[in-house]
């Protein structure tokens, strides 16, 4: 099975973020990155698929040229081979914009099965997945904690509100979105990160858009606080003993 | 004239809270924009809902009926909704940011050369749409520029209430939309839950919720001790379920539990969106973190910043205290 699975490469969880000075995103090069942790998780269950039935594991990603380190982390955990579509300007493109981009590499590779993170942690929207489905003409299920191969095609359980799953049914080619949690990530050995070195990482220019973008990012600004928040201050010890008496006397809870 | 669309979704025969809540940013949206407001539902027999909608301050609701629509699948659901669009024209539609929207939206937009203005938490005069990003610590004002504009509403973000009284009922109209099995590539099978719970969340008084920064599993009886000393449940953060730190049914938010205890504790919690969906109805919120910018703040009425380490034991024995 040829598997290709869309990385993203993100600002680190913990990350101290700027908002940079024309407001429309935050100063990059103030901030260490990391591969999308949804698309970690993509990455870890195409690994098993690939151990379980063969084939191969195309990582590929659409970013500026620091990108490429998440592609390098991918290879050193296993993937066969990578590419790099060079979008130095990722910030100004919306979903669609992404999708197509992605969808150009993509087809010159005609996989089986695309795998990518249900969302990226900066910006959250959860549709490049199934954006490149619908531009490749493929059936795709979101949020997906189990795939199975099955003679016909796939089998995948989909996470549903509250607790509630769904298995679903599907032939291939098809794209999933992988949700945190489905499988029990890796990490790369030495032996991977040096045999890493000598896999091909193909880089391709982005092709022009023949559309603009539908959607524009305006403006970044912090959130609106939705309460009035008393911040108990003092050592652990002062401000423990303050938040007891409020939950005593105050909120009644003890 | 055009009209603001709002797709709704039921279950169990009702409309979805967050349906209720999509149908209030869409009538903020309608207003903004002096547009009048329709709603949408889908499904293969709708003649028993004719009453349902009587009341609801709506101009018009869309019944897009279909035998293929009985069970959701995003082609289905994409065809139908593509064809009614296509045939009514309307400027915006508006969404529920719900597991299903999540899984057909996108397409939806897409056909239209759009994109989703996914999870939106506010709507401004313009219209503006807010949305948040980088988990939480960033908000993003987001224009349309084409139409229609497709948007999804975020659980908890609008006041279900807000939608008002309807002085005449809705007008109807029926849609067929012209569906073939064939055009259906998913087969979906029944929805089913894990073993039976153990532990019921949402009838929790008190809950004490811990998240990554706890950071092993061995160190969760820190925070256990915490709950003992109040009475409360212990529960969990996505990623600490995900760990195997506490079983799955101990989660809050969107993909776990939706909780609204008088009181909850949240600690080493960064607060991430799905997490603030799952809590925000909490009467009292505490939260215990050592990022003195972390979302969780945003949302909490009593914070503590500093290590959890330190503080959940001092917390712990000073509630002993102040019982006795």
């Amino acid at each position: 099975m040829k598997i290709i699975v869309a990385i993203k490469q993100v600002p680190e969880r913990d990350a101290p973020l700027r908002i940079a000075a024309d407001g429309r995103w935050i100063e990059d090069s103030a901030v260490g990155y990391t591969i999308n942790d949804p698309d970690a998780y993509a990455l870890e269950e195409a690994l098993q698929l690939k151990e379980k039935h063969g084939g191969e594991v195309i990582a590929l990603t659409l970013g500026p040229e620091r990108a490429a380190a998440a592609l390098r982390d991918a290879l050193a955990k296993g993937a066969d081979r990578a590419i790099h579509v060079l979008e130095e300007n990722i910030a100004v493109l919306d979903s669609l914009g992404i999708a197509s981009q992605l969808a150009a590499a993509v087809r010159t590779e005609s996989p089986d099965l695309i795998l990518t993170g249900l969302q990226s942690d900066d910006l959250g929207a959860g549709q490049t997945g199934v954006v490149l489905a619908e531009l490749l003409g493929i059936p795709s299920a979101t949020i997906v904690m189990q795939v199975e191969v099955t003679d016909v095609g796939l089998r995948v359980k989909r996470e549903l509100e509250d607790g509630w799953f769904q298995h679903i049914e599907m032939p291939l080619p098809a794209l999933l979105t992988i949700q945190s949690g489905i499988n029990k990530l890796r990490y790369a050995t030495l032996m991977g990160i040096k045999k890493a070195k000598t896999k091909d990482l193909k880089v391709m220019e982005a092709a022009p858009l023949n559309t603009s973008a539908a959607v524009s990012l305006e403006r970044l600004h912090p959130p609106e606080k939705l309460k009035r928040t008393q911040m108990i201050s003092g050592t652990a010890v002062e401000a423990a003993t303050k938040l007891a008496e409020i939950l005593k006397n105050e909120v009644h809870a003890i | 004239m055009s009209a603001t669309f709002v797709i709704l979704e039921e279950r169990d025969g009702a409309l979805t809270q967050l349906s209720l809540e999509t149908l209030a940013a869409g009538k903020r949206l309608a207003e903004t924009m002096q547009l009048p407001l329709h709603a949408v539902l889908l499904g293969d027999d709708l003649s028993s809902h004719n009453t349902q909608f009587a009341e609801i301050n709506i101009a018009r609701i869309h019944f897009v009926e279909h035998p293929l629509l009985k069970k959701y699948t995003a082609d289905a659901f994409t065809l139908a909704l593509e064809q009614l669009i296509r045939a009514t024209q309307p400027a915006f539609v508006v969404l529920p940011h719900s597991y299903q929207v999540r899984d057909y939206a996108p397409r939806l937009a897409a056909r239209f050369g759009q994109s989703l203005i996914s999870d939106v938490v506010a709507i401004h005069d313009g219209p503006i749409f807010v949305r948040q990003l980088f988990q939480g610590k960033l908000n993003a004002d987001y224009h349309a520029l084409g139409s229609p504009a497709f948007v999804s509403i975020q659980a908890g973000a609008f006041r279900a209430d807000a939608i008002g009284a309807a002085a005449i009922p809705p007008e109807i109209s029926n849609f067929a939309p012209q569906l073939a099995a064939e055009q259906i590539r998913t087969n979906p099978s029944e929805k089913f839950r894990e073993a039976a719970a153990t532990v019921d969340l949402s009838a929790a008084e008190k809950i004490v919720s811990v998240g990554r920064g706890v950071g092993s599993a061995e160190k969760i009886a820190v925070i256990e001790e915490l709950a003992r000393a109040l009475g409360a449940e212990l529960a969990g953060s996505r990623p600490v379920c995900d760990n195997g730190w506490l079983p799955m049914e101990r989660q809050v938010g969107s993909s776990g539990h939706t909780v609204a205890p008088k009181l909850y504790i949240a600690i080493g919690i960064s607060g991430a969106i799905q997490h603030l969906v799952g809590m925000k109805g909490a009467n009292t919120i505490v939260a215990i973190n050592k990022d003195e910018h972390a979302p969780i703040f945003e949302v909490a009425d009593y914070g503590i910043v500093g290590d959890l380490f330190d503080v959940v034991p001092a917390l712990t024995a000073a509630v002993k205290a102040a019982k006795s």
